[in-house]
C-alpha cells in the first residue's frame, strides 16, 4: 500500500490508514502546512488536492486515498523554491493577512482554474466560496485569482 | 476591484503562500507531552470535589492537573483577577476549566478527559443583566457583594434642560448581541522548560507579554522565568488576549510539573466555548431634537454583559460611554454605563471595542430624528458632527489634528453617488427592494485614558550595515511588521530587504501594552521614528567634526554629508573607530489624555480618526433574503504605510461588519453556547460579501511621529449601521436589534 503526496511515494503503514488524512500528513509526515481550522469540514483550511479535486483533509481518512495522488500546498512551489506563479499573485494582490487560510485557499483556485481557466470574477467568488477567511474581507484574494487567470491568457 | 497600483509586500507573504510558515499547532519538540482541557456541565455550581483518580490510569497519562497542582496564583487578570485559571471554588461558566489531562499523545489525552469526575451542588443561574443588577440577586464572585463589573458616566450640560427645549424626543431599546471573533487558527501553545529554568512559550496569542504575566503568575515564578516568543497567529480580532494567555499558561504548567515540553491545542468547539466574545449590549437611548435639526439633549443607559469575569470589561464600555453619541456634539449629556457579571460566557476584547455597539444605535438614530422633522439625513448629520476646533461630549477640543469628519463624508457620498441612489430607494414598495446607507464615526486612537500607553523599538545595525528591528508591538495577521519595516526603511532612506524584523522575545524588549485599538501602526511606528531619529544623532556624532550642524541626508541607500555619499558601511565603520554601536532604543510615548470619573469629563483620546462608509442591497420581499450589492469606505489614516495591507483592513473590517449586520447569529441558551463551530455559527463568505472599495484619506497626524494612525478597528464599526439604513431605505421597517434576519414576506414579530 502507498500513497503518493507532492510526487513522492510514501508506503503505506496498517496503523495509518484509520488516520484523518490532515493528521496523516501533519504528525506523519510532517506537512504542516495543511490547516485545522474546523475539524468538521466546514472552514476549508485543510483543503488538499486529489487528481486535482478539492478534498477536506480533515474529514477524510487515509485509507480511501491508498494509491492516490495527493498535492498539498508543500508541493505548489518548484522544488527549487520558486513559487507558483498562482502564489506569487496572492502575494502581489496582498491577498495573505494572518496566513492560516491561505494553503487552502491557493490549492482551492489552483483546482478551480484548471478546470475554467477563464473565470468572471462572479464565478472566482463562488469557486472559493467553501473556505473561510476572517482578515481579507476576500476582496483581494479574488483580485490575485482573477490577476493570475489573466496573465495566463495574456 | 483594488485600487493598488504597486504591488503588494510583506515579509511573511512567502513563508505564508507555501506553507512554511510555522503556527504554534505546526511546530513539535524532542519528548513533547499533549495537553487538552477538561470542562463540566455546569454553568453555575459549587465545587465539592474534582475526582482524577482514574483518569490518570488511563493508557498514556502523565498527569492530571487540578487547581491543587497550581503552584502559584489560581486567580489572575488584566485589570481585576477574578479569573480562575482552574476552577477551583466554583463553577463561572460552561467554559470553566476543571482540569488538564496530559498524555503522551493527543487522543489518549482526550480519551481520559471522560474519565474526569466533578462532584458539584448547582447554584442559581445569572444569565439576565437586569436581574443581576437586582438587589438580592445570586452573585457571580460572592466576594465582591453585587454583580456590577464597573461603571462609567458622562454628565455635560443639564439633559432635562435639553428635553424641554427639544421639539421632538425619539426613544428606544436597542440590543445587540454576541459576537464570536472566529479566527481561522485556534488557540494553541507549545511551551518547553529549559535548563537555564526558563519557560519557552510559543504561542497563537497577540499580547506576549500578558501572556508572560498570566503564565508567571499561575507558575508563580518570577517574569524572567518566562519567555514568550512571537510566532505567526492566525488572527486574533481582539479575541487572543485573555483565553489565548491562559492556554499558554496551563500549558506552561503541564511542561514545569512535567518537565517536559507540552503542547496544547484547542479544537474549535473548545475555542468557541471558552473563549471570550464581544459584549452583548442593551441599551435605553433617548433624543431630544429641534425642529431646526439639532440634537439638544442625550439620556442613555448602557448595559454590558460581561459574563463570569470582568477581563477588558471596564474598558470596552468606557469607549461606549466616551463615543455614546457617535461623531455629534451634544451640549446635553447624561450617559450611565453599567457592566454587569453573569454566569454567561464572558466577554472581552474585539474588534471595535465597545464601538460596534453604540455606532449601530447612533446611526440609525440621527435617520430616524432626521425623518422625523422632514430632513435629509446627511443634512442633520452636517448639522451636529464635529467639526475643526469643535469640543466633544467629554469637554475635549479637537484642535491638535485635523477633524476630516466631512471629508469623508463626502468622499463616500460623491464615490457612491448616494443622493441619487436614494432617490431610487423601493421604501417597501415592490417585490425586489432596493435600499443605499451609510453610517460615520470618529474614534479615539489608541488606549486612550484606559491605561498607560507607551511603545519602545530597537533599530540595531549589524556591522556589515544590515539592520534588525524589533517592536514591542505583535503580528497578529495584519501586516504590523511589514508596516514597521517599511517605517524604518523610509527614515532611514534604506530598501527593505536590508531590514530584518527580529522575531519578538519578551527577554529583549520592553512590555510595549497589547497589540490592540488600532495601536500598531501609531505606537510601534512612532517608536520607529523615534529610534531612527536617535540613530540619526549617533551618525552625526561620527560623521560631524564636533559642533558642525551641517545637515545630514537619508535616501537612496546613503547618508550625504554636503557633496559627500557615505554607504552604510562606512558609516558603521566610522562608528566603531569612535567606538560607538550603531544601535537605538527608542521610545513613543503617548501625549497626555485625561479622564475624571466622577464627571465623566477628559481628553479621552490624543488622536481621532474618522471613517463612513456606504452599502447598496436589495431585499427580496417574498424570501426576506438581503443581497449585499456595493460597498464604499473612506477612512483617514493619517498616513498610509502600506498600502495593500491598509486597503485589506478595509476589506476585512466591512465584511465582519457584514456579519454583525446581517448573519452572525451567536446562540447561547441556558449558559451554554448552541454555535459551537462554523456550521452552525456563520461568517462572512466569499459570496456573502459584495466588491468593496477602499479609499484612504490621508491627513498626516501631527501627533504621530510617523504620521500615521490607525485602521484595524474603525473598518469594522460603520459596516451593521449602514446596512441598518439600507434595509430601512429598501423595505421601511427599522430594526433596533442585530443580526437583522428578515422573515419570508418581511413579516415583523410584535
Amino acid at each position: 500500500m502507498k500513497i503518493t503526496v507532492n510526487g513522492v511515494v510514501h508506503p503505506l503503514k496498517e496503523e495509518y490508514l484509520n488516520l484523518t488524512l490532515i493528521d496523516y500528513l501533519r504528525e506523519v509526515l510532517d506537512l504542516t502546512g495543511t490547516k485545522n481550522g474546523c475539524g468538521i469540514g466546514v472552514c476549508g483550511a485543510c483543503t488538499v488536492l486529489v487528481d486535482m479535486k478539492v478534498v477536506r483533509a480533515c474529514k477524510k481518512q487515509v485509507k480511501d486515498f491508498i494509491d492516490a495522488n495527493v498535492l498539498t500546498i508543500e508541493g505548489m512551489a518548484s522544488p527549487d523554491g520558486t513559487l507558483h506563479p498562482l502564489q506569487q499573485s496572492f502575494i502581489d494582490a496582498g491577498a495573505i493577512q494572518c496566513g492560516f487560510c491561505t494553503p487552502g485557499m491557493v490549492l482551492t483556485a489552483h483546482a478551480f482554474l484548471s478546470a475554467n481557466p477563464n473565470p468572471t470574477r462572479a464565478e472566482i467568488r463562488k469557486a472559493i466560496n467553501g473556505n473561510l477567511c476572517r482578515c481579507t474581507g476576500y476582496q483581494q484574494i479574488i483580485d490575485a485569482i482573477e490577476a493570475y487567470a489573466s496573465s495566463v491568457k495574456n | 476591484m483594488s485600487q493598488l497600483k504597486e504591488k503588494a509586500w510583506r515579509n511573511d507573504a512567502y513563508a505564508k503562500v507555501t506553507g512554511s510558515a510555522k503556527y504554534a499547532d505546526d511546530i513539535k519538540a524532542l519528548n513533547m507531552l499533549h495537553a487538552v482541557p477538561v470542562y463540566s456541565d455546569f454553568v453555575h455550581a459549587r465545587i465539592r470535589k474534582i475526582d482524577t483518580q482514574k483518569a490518570e490510569t488511563m493508557p498514556g497519562v502523565v498527569k492530571v492537573i487540578t487547581h491543587t497542582d497550581v503552584p502559584g496564583k489560581i486567580c489572575f487578570g488584566q485589570i481585576e483577577k477574578d479569573y480562575h485559571m482552574l476552577a477551583d471554588d466554583k463553577i463561572r461558566y460552561n467554559g470553566d476549566v476543571i482540569s488538564i489531562v496530559v498524555a503522551e499523545t493527543r487522543e489518549q489525552a482526550i480519551e481520559a478527559t471522560r474519565f474526569v469526575g466533578i462532584d458539584a451542588d448547582p447554584l442559581p443561574l445569572i444569565l439576565d443583566t437586569e436581574e443581576a443588577l437586582k438587589p438580592g440577586s445570586p452573585l457571580v464572585h460572592e466576594d465582591r457583594g453585587n454583580n456590577i463589573v464597573n461603571e462609567h458616566r458622562v454628565r455635560t450640560g443639564n439633559v432635562e434642560d435639553g428635553f424641554n427645549h427639544s421639539d421632538h424626543i425619539l426613544e428606544y431599546d436597542f440590543e445587540t448581541p454576541y459576537i464570536e471573533h472566529s479566527y481561522i487558527e485556534p488557540e494553541s501553545a507549545v511551551c518547553i522548560p529549559r535548563t537555564d529554568g526558563v519557560i519557552e512559550v510559543y504561542g497563537s496569542m497577540q499580547h506576549p507579554f500578558s501572556t508572560r504575566r498570566f503564565t508567571a503568575a499561575i507558575l508563580g515564578e518570577p517574569l524572567a522565568n518566562v519567555e514568550v516568543i512571537t510566532i505567526p497567529t492566525g488572527g486574533g480580532f481582539g479575541g487572543k488576549d485573555d483565553t489565548a494567555a491562559l492556554v499558554c499558561a496551563r500549558a506552561a504548567l503541564a511542561a514545569r510539573l512535567t518537565g517536559r515540553p507540552v503542547k496544547m491545542t484547542y479544537n474549535r468547539e473548545w475555542s468557541v466555548r471558552e473563549s471570550y466574545k464581544r459584549h452583548p449590549y442593551r441599551v435605553h437611548y433617548k433624543m431630544g431634537i429641534t425642529n431646526e435639526g439639532k440634537i439638544q439633549s442625550v439620556k442613555c443607559r448602557i448595559v454590558a454583559d460581561g459574563g463570569a469575569y470582568c477581563s477588558v470589561t471596564p474598558w470596552v464600555t468606557w469607549r461606549s460611554t466616551v463615543q455614546c453619541c457617535g461623531p455629534y456634539v451634544v451640549p446635553n449629556v447624561h450617559c450611565d454605563t453599567i457592566g454587569v457579571y453573569t454566569n454567561n460566557v464572558f466577554t472581552g476584547a474585539m474588534r471595535g471595542f465597545g464601538s460596534p455597539q453604540m455606532n449601530f444605535i447612533v446611526e440609525q438614530l440621527v435617520e430616524m430624528a432626521a425623518e422625523k422633522i422632514g430632513m435629509d439625513p446627511i443634512e442633520f448629520r452636517r448639522k451636529n458632527m464635529v467639526t475643526q476646533d469643535c469640543t466633544t461630549i467629554t469637554g475635549q477640543k479637537l484642535s491638535e489634528h485635523k477633524v476630516s469628519m466631512e471629508q469623508v463624508l463626502d468622499t463616500v457620498i460623491q464615490d457612491i453617488d448616494y443622493h441619487n441612489k436614494y432617490k431610487k430607494c423601493n421604501h417597501g414598495n415592490g417585490e425586489e427592494l432596493y435600499g443605499i446607507g451609510l453610517a460615520m464615526s470618529y474614534r479615539g486612537m489608541s488606549l486612550g485614558a484606559e491605561g498607560k500607553d507607551f511603545c519602545a523599538a530597537i533599530i540595531n545595525m549589524q556591522f556589515d550595515g544590515s539592520i534588525l528591528l524589533e517592536v514591542g508591538i505583535h503580528e497578529n495577521g495584519q501586516g504590523s511588521e511589514s508596516a514597521m519595516i517599511k517605517i524604518c526603511a523610509e527614515e532611514l532612506g534604506v530598501p527593505i530587504d536590508r531590514i530584518r524584523y527580529r522575531r519578538n522575545s519578551t527577554h529583549n524588549i520592553p512590555d510595549s501594552g497589547t497589540t490592540v485599538a488600532s495601536r500598531g501602526t501609531i505606537m510601534g511606528g512612532g517608536a520607529v521614528v523615534i529610534a531612527a531619529n536617535y540613530l540619526k544623532e549617533k551618525v552625526a556624532e561620527a560623521l560631524l567634526e564636533k559642533g558642525s550642524s551641517e545637515k545630514i541626508e537619508y535616501r537612496d541607500d546613503k547618508v550625504i554629508v554636503g557633496s559627500r555619499a557615505y554607504s552604510w558601511l562606512e558609516v558603521v565603520q566610522a562608528m566603531y573607530q569612535k567606538q560607538m554601536f550603531p544601535y537605538a532604543f527608542g521610545v513613543f510615548q503617548a501625549p497626555k489624555v485625561s479622564w475624571d470619573e466622577h464627571t465623566g469629563q477628559g481628553n479621552a483620546y490624543f488622536t481621532w480618526v474618522y471613517g463612513c462608509q456606504a452599502v447598496e442591497l436589495k431585499v427580496n420581499r417574498s424570501t426576506g433574503k438581503v443581497t449585499l450589492l456595493n460597498a464604499v469606505a473612506a477612512h483617514d489614516i493619517g498616513k498610509a504605510v502600506n498600502r495593500a495591507m491598509l486597503e485589506g483592513q478595509f476589506f476585512g473590517g466591512m465584511a465582519m461588519g457584514m456579519g454583525y449586520g446581517l448573519f452572525e447569529n451567536f446562540v447561547q441558551e441556558v449558559g451554554k453556547i448552541k454555535t459551537l463551530n462554523f456550521d452552525k455559527y456563520r461568517i462572512a463568505r466569499s459570496t456573502d460579501v459584495p466588491e468593496m472599495k477602499a479609499i484612504i484619506i490621508e491627513n498626516r497626524d501631527p501627533l504621530s511621529p510617523s504620521g500615521a494612525k490607525g485602521i484595524g478597528e474603525p473598518t469594522n464599526e460603520l459596516m451593521a449601521p449602514a446596512i441598518a439604513n439600507a434595509i430601512y431605505n429598501a423595505t421601511g421597517l427599522r430594526f433596533l436589534k442585530n443580526p437583522i434576519i428578515l422573515k419570508p414576506g418581511l413579516e415583523v414579530e410584535e
